[in-house]
C-alpha cells in the first residue's frame, strides 16, 4: 500500500508546511510516499523530498494544468489515487490544502478530515486520528472509515522531520485526464502587497492589541519589530477597530503564525487571538494587567505599559 | 440579486474553552452564542451587494430550534428572509450539510450562495465546496474582495504574498473570510423588525458520515503561567537576556 501527498512548493522546493504533510505521511508506515507536484520539470528540486522519504515524484508540468485550480488538482489527485492504489491521500491543511482536499472529497464523495495531528491506520479501512476543531483550541478524537481516506495536516502542530535515511526519488512527467469544467475555477496571480505571507513565516512576530490604544500606536512596535527582523501582528480588536489592516489579525480568523517568538504587547489574550499563536515557540506577553488570560499561554511576561517598555527596550537593543 | 447566506450557531468561547464531562462538546454553561465573524461578514457582504444592485438576502442556519436567535441577528443586519434547517440535537457532518443547503438551494433558487470559510467550531473547510458540487456550480473560497455583477463574480484572496483574482460564473459559491468589509451594528428598526419576522422551517435528513467524532479534549499542556520577568522598563535588561537566549537577537 502507499499513500499520496500533494506538496506545495516555494522555488521549486517543499514548502514548510508540506514538510509537516510529508512527516505525517511517512507515520502512517505504508511502503511508499508518493509525492504530486504542479510545476515544471527543470524547475523541481527534489532534495527534500528525497530527504523526507517520498519514493515517488508525480511531476505535473504547466502545459497539462496551468496554475491553480482547485478542482483539477483535486482531479489529478483522484486518478493518481486510484493508479497508485493509495489507501490516504494528504495534504498541508493550507488554503490550497484544505480546499483541494474538499474538492477531492466531493469528486469521489470521500469524506475528509482537517487539520490532522495524528492518524494512526486501525483495522481494515479504519484510521484513527486527533484534529483541530476550534483552530486548535480544541482536539477532536476520531474515527475515519473510508476506501481512501483524506487527510490534511495542520500546519502549525506536526514538527517537519525528515525520514532517517533518505530515500531513492523516482519522478515521473505524469499526464493527468481532467474532466470538463476542471479548469473553469482557477486563479489568476498577481503580486500583492507585504502582509499575511510574511506574517505566516515570520521569525518574529511583534504583536499590538487594545493596549496600543490606537492607529497611531504602532511606530515603537514597528520599529523593535525591524530591530527584531520580524513583522508586526495584531489582535482582532485592532482590525475590527480598523486600526490596522485585516491581513495583519494573528488569530483564528486571521493568520496562523509559527515563529520563534511571538512578543505580545498589550494584548489580552481572547480564545480567537491564542488560535493563532499557539504555534509560537516562545511567547513574551507585555501587559499592565498581571491576570490577563495571556499570561497562562505566556512563557515570559513584563508587568507594564507598553508605551514605556517598549521604547526602553528599543533603545537598549539599538545601543548593543 | 437572490443571495442565501449561511451560518452557524456556535458558543461565543472568550477567554477559554472547556468541554462537557462527557468529552462530547464544548461547556456553554457560561457562554452566549454567536456565530463566526467570517459569517458576519458575509450576511454584510450579501446586505452591501442587495443595497448596490437590489434583490434579496435570504439567511440560512442548521441547527437546533435555539439557532432563530442568530437568523434574527443576521434579519437585524438587513437580510429579508430567514430559513431554519431544523436539527434533531445531532451533530451533522459536512457531507449531509451541505445535501441539505443544497436541496434549500434547489426549492428556492438563487443567484448567489455566501458561507463562511470555515465554520469556528467543527473547522472542516468543506460544506461550500461540497453544496457547489452538488448544484454544478463554481466555488472560490477564503475570499476578501468580491465584485459582483449581473454577469458574475471576481473573487479575490492572497495566498503566500501572492493575489489570486478568481472569476466565476453565475449562479454561485463564494466562502468568505474576515477583512471582506466591517459588518455594521444592528439598527433600532432593524432588530424590532428581525423580531417579528417569520422563520420558515424544515427537518433535513440526518445521515452517517465515514468521519465520526469520538471525544473531544482541551490540548494538555495548553495552559501554565508565564515567568514575570519584572515590572515596566525596569526589567527590560532581563528582557534583552531572555531575546538572546532564544536566539532572536542578531
Amino acid at each position: 500500500m502507499s499513500v499520496l501527498c500533494l506538496v506545495e512548493l516555494d522555488a521549486g522546493a517543499p514548502s514548510d508546511a508540506s514538510l509537516r504533510a510529508l512527516t505525517l505521511a511517512r507515520s502512517l508506515g505504508d511502503s511508499s510516499v508518493r509525492t504530486v507536484v504542479f510545476i515544471e520539470a527543470a524547475e523541481l528540486t527534489g532534495a527534500a523530498l528525497a530527504d523526507y522519504g517520498a519514493s515517488d515524484v508525480y511531476v505535473i508540468e504547466p502545459s497539462a494544468v496551468d496554475g491553480y485550480a482547485p478542482q483539477a488538482w483535486a482531479r489529478v489527485l483522484a486518478g493518481l489515487a486510484t493508479e497508485t492504489g493509495a489507501s490516504a491521500v494528504l495534504a498541508a491543511g493550507t488554503d490550497r490544502g484544505n480546499e483541494v482536499l474538499a474538492h477531492l472529497g466531493a469528486l469521489t464523495s470521500l469524506p475528509m478530515a482537517a487539520n490532522c495531528t495524528i492518524v494512526t491506520p486501525d483495522e481494515g479501512k479504519t484510521h484513527r486520528l486527533v484534529r483541530h476543531r476550534w483552530a486548535g483550541l480544541l482536539l477532536e478524537e476520531a474515527v475515519m472509515e473510508a476506501p481512501v481516506a483524506l487527510f490534511t495536516v495542520a500546519t502549525d502542530a506536526v514538527a517537519p522531520v525528515p525520514a532517517q535515511t533518505p530515500s531513492a526519488l523516482q519522478v515521473h512527467l505524469h499526464k493527468p485526464e481532467l474532466a470538463d469544467g476542471d479548469l473553469r475555477v482557477r486563479a489568476v496571480e498577481s503580486p500583492a502587497g507585504a502582509g499575511g505571507a510574511s506574517l505566516a513565516t515570520a521569525r518574529v512576530v511583534v504583536g499590538g492589541g487594545r493596549g496600543v490604544g490606537g492607529p497611531d500606536g504602532f511606530g515603537p512596535l514597528e520599529e523593535l519589530a525591524g530591530l527584531l527582523g520580524g513583522v508586526v501582528g495584531v489582535s482582532r480588536v485592532v482590525t475590527s477597530e480598523g486600526w490596522r489592516p485585516h491581513k495583519q489579525q494573528v488569530g483564528q480568523t486571521g493568520t496562523k503564525i509559527t515563529p520563534e517568538l511571538y512578543l505580545a504587547c498589550g494584548i489580552s489574550g481572547a480564545i480567537q487571538l491564542i488560535a493563532g499563536c499557539a504555534g509560537a515557540k516562545h511567547i513574551i506577553a507585555i501587559n499592565t494587567d498581571p491576570g490577563a488570560p495571556i499570561l497562562a499561554h505566556a512563557d515570559y511576561a513584563v508587568i507594564g505599559d507598553l508605551h514605556q517598555v517598549i521604547p526602553a527596550l528599543v533603545r537598549a537593543l539599538r545601543s548593543r | 440579486m437572490e443571495i442565501l447566506v449561511c451560518v452557524k450557531r456556535v458558543p461565543t468561547v472568550g477567554g477559554k474553552i472547556a468541554v462537557t464531562p462527557d468529552g462530547q462538546e464544548v461547556d456553554t454553561r457560561t457562554s452566549g452564542f454567536s456565530v463566526s465573524p467570517h459569517e458576519e461578514c458575509a450576511v454584510e457582504e450579501a446586505v452591501q451587494i442587495t443595497e448596490r444592485l437590489g434583490g434579496t438576502v435570504s439567511v440560512l442556519t442548521l441547527g437546533p430550534e435555539a439557532a432563530i436567535e442568530q437568523l434574527r441577528d443576521a434579519l437585524a443586519l438587513g437580510a429579508h428572509r430567514a430559513v431554519l434547517l431544523e436539527t434533531d440535537g445531532r451533530e451533522f457532518g459536512p457531507i449531509a450539510t451541505a445535501a441539505a443547503i443544497a436541496a434549500e438551494v434547489r426549492a428556492h433558487p438563487c443567484d448567489l450562495v455566501l458561507l463562511g470559510n470555515e465554520a469556528a467550531d467543527t473547522g472542516d473547510y468543506q460544506v461550500g465546496i461540497r453544496l457547489a458540487h452538488q448544484l454544478g456550480w463554481p466555488v472560490a473560497t477564503g475570499i476578501k474582495n468580491l465584485t459582483v455583477s449581473s454577469e458574475g463574480v471576481v473573487a479575490r484572496r492572497e495566498y503566500r504574498g501572492v493575489e489570486e483574482a478568481y472569476s466565476l460564473p453565475l449562479p454561485a459559491v463564494v466562502t468568505v473570510k474576515e477583512g471582506i468589509n466591517l459588518p455594521r451594528y444592528p439598527s433600532l428598526p432593524g432588530r424590532l423588525r428581525a423580531k417579528r419576522a417569520a422563520v420558515e422551517r424544515s427537518a433535513p435528513a440526518w445521515a452517517a458520515e465515514g468521519l465520526r467524532k469520538q471525544a473531544l479534549r482541551v490540548p494538555v499542556g495548553s495552559r501554565h503561567q508565564a515567568t514575570v520577568l519584572g515590572h515596566g522598563p525596569d526589567a527590560v535588561p532581563e528582557l534583552v537576556r531572555i531575546l538572546a537566549e532564544i536566539g532572536v537577537l542578531s
